[in-house]
């Protein structure tokens, strides 16, 4: 075979948008089909798995990760109608939310403040330095928030995406071993809790359990949102 | 699937567009969540559709946090230097922030009564 097409098509798939949208969702895919043939094990995440996969895809191929972004971002931006979308189970779960309003309410202030601050102090106790422990701060709420938050308290909002995605993988890795042992079997509780600790990604998990379990983790996960979208630049700047 | 897809633009585009012209610091999403969740009180009910297009979207949810995962290739000398306080940060703090929560909400709905709770040995 004559090499220069082939290098033509690898300039071609290497600049356009194909190449990283085709690699984020077969990367998914494969992650997805270990979890399920591991049983669902914890630690056969499918999102750590596909991160694990790109990443070492990007650096074999040497193509920048901003390069690769060009084409995943169409994956990302629909973290956005995804998040409007969560409207819908927490309409369908609405009247029991309603009924346990003040409950949720005082989690929502102790484990918010548990998750974020926890993280800080352990962080700067061990050693890190102010940027890092800044962009832990933020760490239990979605990526847009977090993201945001970091850039006000001077964190490094795109280490803070990071530090978001892997507090996910283990909140929604670690949270069914956990309750179990703390014997909290009420799927409203699991939920509330999962979606606090692990935004989306202790949502997704927790939509595999029940609609309920998924209803309250998207609760908890818009609300401690905007919980800290307001408190922690006012604590922290 | 196309209808519920431009209502939750929509939705997001007006979100968008109300945290930028009164500089809440709220993603627009949240706030186009806020508003959908709202518009559906309203009318008292979601129709099926969207109720089955917006479940499809929710179980692939996780999959959408993966390009931003990736970055973590930019930040790789930082996570190796400093990947004990991170790493011990990370647990510790997730570890607690769902065992406080689930805790918390287990104690105060145990003693209003609440009789969902299934507790098995």
């Amino acid at each position: 075979m004559n090499p220069a097409p082939l290098t033509e098509t690898w300039v071609y798939l290497s600049t356009s948008p194909l190449l990283g949208l085709t690699l984020t969702l077969l990367a998914y895919q494969l992650g997805f089909w270990i979890f399920r043939r591991s049983g669902q094990q914890a630690w056969a995440n499918p999102v750590l798995i596909a991160i694990f996969i790109i990443a070492l895809f990007l650096w074999a191929t040497k193509i920048p990760y901003i390069r690769y972004f060009e084409g995943a971002q169409f994956v990302h931006f629909l973290l956005g109608p995804a998040t409007v979308a969560l409207a819908v189970p927490l309409f369908a779960y609405w009247k029991r939310l309603k009924r346990m309003a003040l409950p949720l309410v005082i989690a929502l202030l102790a484990g918010s403040a548990t998750a974020a601050f926890s993280a800080m102090i352990v962080a700067r106790w061990l050693g890190a330095t102010p940027e890092t422990v800044y962009s832990l701060a933020p760490k239990s709420v979605t990526t847009p928030i977090a993201m945001g938050v970091a850039e006000q308290i001077g964190g490094i909002p795109s280490l803070t995406a990071v530090l978001v995605i892997v507090t996910g993988i283990l909140g929604a890795s670690a949270f069914p071993g956990l309750f179990r042992l703390l014997r909290i079997h009420d799927h409203a509780a699991q939920g509330f809790a999962a979606g606090l600790a692990a935004h989306g990604l202790g949502t997704a998990r927790a939509f595999m359990f029940s609609e309920e379990m998924g209803a309250f983790s998207a609760l908890a996960m818009g609300l401690n949102g905007m919980l800290t979208a307001v408190i922690l630049p006012l604590l922290l700047r | 699937m196309i209808n519920t897809f431009a209502l939750l633009l929509l939705y997001q585009l007006v979100g968008e567009v109300l945290v930028r012209a009164l500089a809440w610091p709220i993603p627009g999403p949240v706030i186009g969540m806020a508003l959908l969740f709202l518009t559906l009180l309203g009318r008292g009910r979601a129709d099926a559709e969207l109720k089955q297009n917006t479940g499809t979207l929710l179980q692939h949810l996780s999959l959408l946090f993966v390009p931003a995962g990736a970055g973590v290739m930019l930040h790789i000398h930082r996570v190796a230097d400093e990947w004990l306080p991170i790493t011990a940060a990370l647990l510790v703090s997730t570890i607690a922030g769902l065992a406080v929560t689930a805790l918390v909400l287990k104690a105060l709905t145990g003693k209003m009564g609440n009789t969902d709770e299934k507790e098995t040995p």
